[in-house]
């Protein structure tokens, strides 16, 4: 992929891979691949209300060479498959999937003849988001949860060497990348809390916890 | 008030099927071992007897193609249902007088169309609707004289699709056609009988072109053939798909789910309790 | 020789590739006159940014006008109808909803009318509840023609018009959070009534919203109506007469703006249709620029429509009262989220023995519809939308069968863009406004 791919691991490789990293994740732009319901909860992520544009992604591009990552937002049927495919294979490097709702990532509620169950039996998919639709907010949260799956991607083979080494040393963040939820990642206390959570393995615990204390004017079966 | 009671009593209705079932199959109150019916022995909890129309979970499909590709076997269902007989659909037709504006068109009808004993197999009035079972070979002209006449102009064919009633008799798909009449305001609904063997139907897009994607789409989904059609190809499935994927005994085609350590099988294989 | 249907492949030193091409591609080519070249053969495949979702059309082009359209659907093709017939009556709803995702009511109203249809139940139906459909149904209708808008215009050009629409569709979705819970795909109407009650904070947004809207309105009309560019990619373009409408069995905004006032709220009412007050409005130009004004009319009848069903908003049930039918739980927010109110579960556990039979056998079993057959149509946003449903007596749906008005008026679209250019393809195929959900099922 060019030549910074060459560059021999060590700092200048760590320098170059932050700097091309941090390129491609604050400009991503996405492949219109819209199918059903989904697509509307897309559009409307890009509509002023939940604006993409504020991550510079409110461009989407129709042609897929000129496409970074494709939102395969609704369900799959037997007769799109090939198309996905091909789409997917049209896109050029650097390249990632985001499957965006049941439907895409497993089938959903259609587990039927005619749905394929779940785009990764066509496509490798980099975050898969749930949800039927899944609200704009939902579909920020995975956008901005890749977005830090790029930015901590290695750079050619020289920068994979160094992430296997990294690995081998016990260097591993605790939190892997794009897992933290974006609610969670921004804030320095919150995102502390988390990390701990995740150590002693009860994150999703920690989530629902916070849920209810946060909603807890509703306790009691509250009415409306 | 009216309340919905199942065609018959659940708890009498336990023994009948002992004392109706022609064969030695055990009633719902033992567990089910499976039969030694030939082709495959898909267990079921009571034969079926002037049964109906194939609910897929329960009963075995009719024909041999369809045996063995689905039924929930040795369902935990101990709610004593598993013996209930349900009611056949269809069945007479009704007498006249119809009621409503029924008899008009009907008299119309037949005033427009010479010969209309011989195309009409038999009329259907139910929940305020009128159905016309016609002679399939009869439907296009048939067609034509409720779009034409001056007093049915039933300009407007709403729908054209298929019903599968397996198991009822040899002609089990049903294709159905609703007409409505914008001058009168109006529906009615002349329905089709053909069986597998034979599924030819004169198309009726000479008559409403609007039936050219409906006919393809019921031919996609049925094998309905209907002869005349400007371009009878499959619609919503891929071109070289093969079957008819709305049959009944066409299986759904899921797949079992793993979620969370358990196994969720494929949603006509789940228990049913029907 | 391997079938042309199927992707040929090769083993490589990579791994075996897939070379997938567009199936019949080469027939269809070959079938052109090889000797004249001037007709060609252009695909705008099943992912474009104009074709309203993922519809697939082949045209043959000489130079810039269209000779030969061939539409080709299924592409979204979910086996919805099959799919119910193995879930109870009540289950088909969230099923049903997600047919034509941008009037997820309209679906579940016209499977829930024919359900009750099936039922024998049609009179008992509350007030309110009916009420509250009419409510529910024209606010979607709303939303939906502002899809339309918004799409329709980016699809021509005017990309403002996509972030207006979205911006006051996100009210209405709103109103539709605050009233079912879900923004899209609700399962909101269900037989027998509606699945939960309409708070008075959402009233009190829709009463808002009603304040708001005429004068969104007017800002489109002043953005589109008057300039010379939508005028002239509108007018005249993609005409459609009535007889052809007819015929095509193409309804809705696009047979209305041919000339024929039929609108099946009017002619064959439902929901108490018949003692509202709203006009059926058309047009006589029947081209793109006539569906676009009927479709903004639509928008302000419904208005009108929205306002008479929140003045006669009467405290009631909302749910039919007979309890072999009913679906059980009074809903509420709790800390856990949207589920059964405190007091119905501490009256099923502690209170009523017949509640929770109820309660077991309903959310189990379903309810059992007698045997027969109706068809119960409605008018969505795109037309008629009919449900033909058959039972056999069971707690499960024999079969359901959805005329989607998407479906039938796309069959209209080579009628109307034969002969003209290719982007009025583009305009013809908007104006008719087919959701791909609800075409392919």
């Amino acid at each position: 992929m060019g030549i910074e791919e060459k560059l021999p691991a060590g700092v200048l490789l760590t320098s170059v891979e932050k700097l091309v990293n941090w390129s491609r994740k604050s400009s991503v732009w996405g492949a219109t691949f819209g199918l059903a319901c989904c697509a509307i909860e897309m559009m409307a992520a890009g509509g002023p209300h939940y604006d993409l544009g504020r991550w510079g992604m409110e461009v989407f591009r129709a042609s897929p060479r000129q496409a970074d990552l494709m939102i395969v937002a609704g369900r799959v049927s037997q007769k799109m498959a090939p198309v996905l495919r091909q789409i997917y294979d049209q896109m050029a490097e650097p390249r990632w999937v985001l499957s965006m709702g049941v439907c895409a990532s497993s089938g959903g509620m259609f587990n039927n003849y005619a749905i394929v169950q779940g785009v990764d039996h066509v496509v490798p998919v980099d975050m898969y988001l749930p949800g039927c639709p899944p609200r704009p907010e939902m579909l920020i949260d995975a956008i901005l949860k890749l977005r830090e799956k790029i930015n901590h991607e290695p750079l050619g083979p020289n920068g994979r060497k160094m992430l296997e080494q990294r690995k081998e040393r016990g260097d591993v963040p605790v939190v892997p990348y794009g897992s933290m939820p974006s609610s969670y990642r921004n804030d320095k206390a919150r995102r502390a809390e988390w990390t701990q959570a995740v150590r002693e393995g009860r994150e999703e615990q920690l989530r629902i916890e916070n849920w209810m204390k946060e909603e807890r004017h509703l306790q009691g079966g509250g009415r409306w | 008030m009216v309340t919905t009671t199942p065609d018959k009593d659940p708890v009498t209705d336990a023994k009948e099927p002992a004392q109706r079932s022609e064969s030695a199959n055990p009633t719902n109150q033992q567990a089910t071992p499976p039969s030694n019916k030939p082709g495959g022995g898909v267990p079921v909890q009571a034969t079926p007897v002037g049964a109906t129309t194939g609910a897929p979970a329960e009963l075995p499909p009719s024909s041999v193609a369809g045996r063995g590709m689905f039924g929930s076997s040795g369902s935990g269902d101990t709610s004593g249902f598993g013996g209930l007989v349900r009611r056949r659909v269809g069945g007479g037709g009704s007498e006249r007088p119809y009621g409503s504006y029924f008899d008009e068109v009907y008299d119309a009808l037949d005033e427009a169309f010479p010969g209309l004993d011989d195309a009409i197999e038999k009329v259907v009035v139910d929940r305020g609707e009128l159905t016309l079972h016609v002679k399939p070979e009869r439907i296009a002209e048939v067609c034509r004289t409720m779009r034409d006449d001056e007093s049915l102009r039933f300009e407007l064919c709403s729908s054209v699709s298929a019903v599968d009633y397996l198991g009822a008799d040899e002609r089990r798909l049903h294709v159905a056609y609703h007409l409505a009449s914008m001058t009168y305001r109006r529906r009615v609904r002349l329905e089709v009988a053909v069986g597998v063997e034979h599924p030819h139907v004169p198309s009726v897009t000479q008559v409403y072109p609007t039936a050219d994607w409906q006919e393809r789409e019921t031919y996609d989904m049925f094998g309905v053939i209907f002869d005349g059609h400007p371009a009878l190809t499959r619609i919503l499935m891929p071109d070289d798909w093969e079957g008819h994927p709305q049959r009944k005994d066409y299986p759904l085609g899921g797949v079992p789910v793993e979620y969370k350590g358990a196994e969720i099988p494929a949603p006509d294989r789940r228990r049913s309790y029907q | 020789m391997t079938n042309p249907s199927y992707a040929p492949e090769r083993e490589t030193s990579e791994g075996k590739i897939f070379t997938v091409t567009g199936g019949d591609w080469d027939t269809v080519v070959s079938g052109t006159d090889p000797v004249s070249d001037e007709r060609i053969i252009v695909n705008m495949g099943p992912q474009h940014p104009s074709t309203h979702g993922v519809l697939r059309l082949v045209l043959e082009l000489e130079g810039e006008t269209v000779r030969d359209l061939r539409s080709v659907v299924g592409y979204l093709h979910t086996g919805i109808e099959k799919s119910i017939e193995y879930r109870n009556w009540v289950q088909g709803t969230t099923f049903v909803t997600r047919m034509d995702y941008l009037a997820p009511i309209f679906n579940e109203t016209a499977y829930s009318l024919a359900v009750e249809k099936l039922l024998g139940i049609e009179d008992e139906i509350t007030e309110r509840a009916t009420t509250i459909r009419v409510l529910m149904m024209e606010l979607n209708r709303i939303s939906s023609h502002l899809v339309w808008l918004a799409t329709t215009g980016m699809e021509l050009g005017a990309i403002s018009i996509m972030l207006y629409g979205f911006r006051e569709r996100e009210y209405i979705l709103e109103i539709f959070e605050m009233v079912s819970g879900l923004r899209m795909n609700m399962a909101y109407v269900r037989p027998g009534g509606v699945a939960q009650d309409v708070p008075d904070s959402a009233v009190v947004k829709i009463r808002e919203f009603l304040t708001m809207m005429p004068k969104r309105l007017k800002e489109y009309e002043d953005l589109l109506s008057g300039q010379p560019i939508w005028t002239q990619r509108t007018q005249g373009v993609a005409v459609l007469d009535v007889t052809a409408c007819v015929s095509l069995g193409v309804t809705g905004p696009v047979l209305r703006s041919a000339g024929l006032p039929w609108d099946l709220r009017k002619t064959m009412p439902y929901c108490g249709y018949d003692t509202y007050e709203f006009d059926v409005p058309t047009s006589t130009d029947a081209d793109v620029w006539g569906r676009y004004q009927v479709r903004l009319a639509e928008i302000r009848e419904s208005l009108k429509l929205i306002e008479q069903a929140l003045d006669r908003l009467r405290p009631g049930p909302v749910m039919v009262r007979d309890k072999k039918i009913a679906w059980p739980a009074q809903l509420a927010i709790g800390t856990d989220g949207l589920g059964n109110s405190l007091e119905h579960v501490a009256k099923i556990m502690g209170q009523s023995m017949e509640s929770l039979i109820h309660h077991f056998k309903l959310v189990t079993e379903g309810f059992r519809v007698p045997p027969g057959q109706v068809y119960v149509a409605i008018e969505g946003p795109r037309g008629e939308l009919g449900a033909h449903a058959v039972s056999d007596g069971g707690t499960r749906p024999y079969r359901v069968h959805f005329r989607e008005p998407s479906f039938v008026n796309l069959q209209a679209l080579p009628a109307m863009a034969e002969g003209g250019m290719i982007a009025d393809v583009i305009a013809g195929g908007a104006s008719l406004d087919p959701v791909m959900g609800g075409c392919d099922r």
